[in-house]
């Protein structure tokens, strides 16, 4: 089957308004789209989690000359659900001077916020939950929230460790969050649209991605994305070497698992915007335009490059120490991202 | 917590919030502390204050031991003082016994003695390596280093059939000599392993993160080592000649060709430098003991009973991995030592580590404890 005309989401809802309509409850077709589009994002995300967690432990695996998860399934596959179901099941220790609301709620935003930044990526033309116009604002506004999770969890859990790791992640996030919105800048000021859909039609029709020619603030955003994402080598919030979990120290069970996810969902949707806008989305590569290979494969080859090369930062690299994080996040991004800012501009008015 | 705050604002006139330092146990469980070694870390946000090694929580009191059990049966608890470098301590013990009783050694005991504590080195330092960029936050190199680590311990297992606690290092000799095949085993090993130090090198060495974190950062003064009794490769990163092969040879050092590895920076990255030259070093210095190899008895026939002579006392050191091992022996006249001294370099070493530390930032607590190589055992003993 290909995807041809509508996609795979929207026969699914279509055939439910159809079937809804059958049984005569038409009044309700409203609700069908979004629950529709939640249970597919949230099942195609939570597997795709269970997949990325899967091959970081194999990548690493690799890379340090080990052999991986290879008992559970075939390939270890299965091994991340063993050990979801593991995480779902276990006791949870909660330290007993915690802060209660602020300790609860912590892993929920974690989760949600890095999640909702899912709604506006393109996966195909036309296959995005909700097209907005201002898609990129969006994402970088909601993604953001995941520093007051962690700012709560650390302050909640009542432990010096996870205090420490709570106010380095504020700093890194905040101070890491302004490369990342003026990486972008370049790309609204070339396409004049906000919108996740319109940067890649832009690169359809200019023909070229913007990788080529903005290929500093590819660099600058996939820097700051990994920072933003706390990983290595700017995981310091979680340093374990230091701060033994950081924020999530006191977190166990399914708390753990929500950071856990939030964590590689972040992963997935910085790597869904650098694809989205800097690798041409749902675009094939153009000598291979021949082989009609649908944009939703081209689009998960690339989030799983991008992926896989902040995984291997992490497997590579040593962490940095919390005041040259800041130091490069101001000194160096910052500056480099003005600066191409101004020559894109320049660009521009020539 | 709010109660506490509240009672330190003044109500009325200046009110102002009282300021606390902030004290963090690290250890002695904790993922970055080598073993069970505690630091009370005094903090001013992220800068260090002020760092406190607690000690003992490893003490076995193998001093005291030492001194309830005859000379051959001390042996196996040296393998307990530094489980890293079990040989060199094994060796330590060895030479003092035998130069307060006054022991001749076959010279064929002595070249293995100086295979397998230089093939420990290797071991050892391999295994720091993995610990240091693993505190630093590189986790891969941990698992590079093991890997080799693993062949020189089947190399261990093959003649003394120990991986970790060899006991191999006896009185008067060696445990027992080594099979045909070893030879060519460690031959093939070498060969196998001096590419790996350059990919070790190329992991860590000029990667800008790692030179961030280490290059200036816990910088030991070559006063400031000496006054402090810094020894081994932490104290040559400042660039102090203090290697006993060079400065006091023992076994056959003075007949083998090799430098002694000098740092000029004093920081954690002249130490990491200094070692990963060690390396190379004692793969060379192995080399030329399978070399000089040849046929003969490996231990010198024992008395039953070995007896120190009467108010004799021996103070005898030898390199070891982490720097200056040295034993004191005090012998009275029986088959027991009447005072065993273990002289440790991890433990002299932990004195600079508030010095260094202090006005720095958390994670420098790690590069710095990592760069000097200490082992609890050994500081505990």
């Amino acid at each position: 089957m290909m995807f041809t005309g509508e996609n795979l989401v929207q026969s699914v809802a279509k055939l439910l308004h159809q079937g809804l309509g059958m049984v005569g409850l038409s009044g309700f077709i409203f609700i069908v789209d979004p629950i529709v589009c939640a249970v597919v994002m949230f099942g195609f995300i939570s597997v795709f989690v269970m997949f990325l967690v899967w091959m970081e432990r194999k990548v690493s695996a690799h890379m340090q000359s080990r052999i991986g998860p290879n008992r559970v399934g075939p390939f270890g596959l299965l091994q991340t659900v063993a050990d979801a179901i593991k995480l779902t099941i276990k006791e949870d220790v909660k330290p007993v001077h915690r802060d209660k609301i602020p300790y609860y709620i912590a892993p929920i935003i974690a989760f949600v916020a890095t999640f909702a930044g899912m709604v506006v990526i393109p996966f195909d033309k036309g296959m995005v939950v909700q097209n907005l116009n201002i898609g990129m604002l969006y994402v970088i506004a909601i993604t953001s929230f995941t520093v007051i999770a962690i700012l709560s969890a650390g302050w909640s859990s009542n432990n010096k460790f996870a205090l420490l790791g709570g106010f380095r992640s504020a700093a890194q996030i905040v101070s890491y969050e302004v490369p990342l919105v003026m990486s972008l800048v370049p790309i609204i000021m070339t396409t004049g649209t906000l919108s996740f859909t319109g940067v890649v039609e832009y690169q359809q029709q200019a023909g070229y991605w913007f990788v080529v020619p903005q290929f500093l603030a590819f660099l600058i955003f996939i820097t700051s994305a990994t920072a933003e994402a706390n990983r290595a080598p700017f995981d310091i919030p979680e340093a374990e070497s230091e701060l033994i979990g950081g924020f999530h120290t006191e977190y166990s069970g399914v708390k753990f698992a929500m950071f856990f996810l939030g964590e590689y969902i972040a992963i997935i949707v910085s790597s869904a915007v650098a694809v989205t806008v800097f690798l041409g989305g749902w675009l094939p590569l153009p000598f291979l335009h021949f082989l009609h290979v649908p944009g939703f494969i081209w689009f998960m080859a690339k989030l799983l490059l991008v992926i896989y090369l902040i995984m291997a930062f992490r497997w590579t690299f040593p962490r940095l120490r919390v005041d040259q994080l800041m130091d490069f996040g101001w000194k160096v991004l910052i500056p480099i991202s003005i600066l191409n800012i101004l020559i894109t501009g320049f660009v521009i008015l020539l | 917590m709010t109660d506490l705050l509240l009672s330190q604002i003044k109500v009325g006139g200046e009110s102002q919030f009282g300021t606390d330092e902030y004290v963090v146990n690290l250890g002695p469980q904790h993922p970055a502390t080598h073993g069970v070694l505690r630091l009370i870390v005094k903090l001013d946000g992220e800068t260090v204050k002020e760092t406190t090694p607690v000690l003992g929580y490893l003490h076995r009191s193998i001093e005291k031991i030492s001194e309830n059990r005859t000379y051959p049966q001390c042996i196996t608890y040296t393998d307990r003082v530094d489980y890293v470098s079990a040989m060199s301590v094994n060796l330590a013990f060895a030479l003092a016994t035998e130069r307060l009783m006054g022991l001749e050694v076959p010279s064929r005991a002595q070249w293995l003695r100086m295979i397998f504590v230089e093939l420990q080195r290797l071991a050892s330092h391999l295994l720091w390596m993995g610990a240091f960029a693993g505190d630093i936050g590189a986790l891969t190199p941990f698992l590079y280093g093991l890997r080799e680590r693993e062949r020189i311990l089947d190399l261990f297992e093959m003649t003394c059939g120990q991986r970790l606690t060899y006991n191999y290092i006896r009185i008067g000799g060696v445990m027992i000599d080594i099979l045909p095949e070893f030879t060519p085993k460690c031959r093939a090993f070498l060969d196998y392993f001096e590419p790996k130090i350059d990919e070790y090198e190329g992991l860590l060495t000029y990667n800008p993160i790692f030179l961030e974190r280490t290059k200036g950062v816990g910088v030991i003064t070559p006063e400031m080592g000496i006054n402090n009794g810094v020894c081994g490769p932490s104290l040559r990163g400042s660039g102090v000649s203090c290697d006993v092969r060079k400065q006091q040879p023992y076994l056959f050092y003075d007949q083998v060709k090799f430098t002694e590895c000098l740092e000029t920076g004093g920081d954690c990255w002249s130490r990491y430098m200094c070692r990963m030259r060690e390396l190379r070093e004692s793969v060379s210095l192995i080399r030329q003991c399978l070399d000089r190899l040849e046929p003969g008895p490996v231990e010198t026939k024992l008395p039953p009973v070995l007896k120190a002579p009467p108010a004799s006392e021996i103070y005898s050191r030898i390199e070891s991995s982490r720097g200056e091992m040295g034993i004191y022996l005090v012998g009275d006249g029986t088959a027991k030592p009447y005072k065993a001294k273990y002289r440790c370099a991890s433990f002299s070493n932990t004195y600079v580590l508030d010095q260094l530390t202090r006005g720095w930032k958390v994670a420098d607590i790690m590069a710095v404890l990592g760069s000097l190589d200490m082992i609890v055992p050994e500081v505990d003993r």
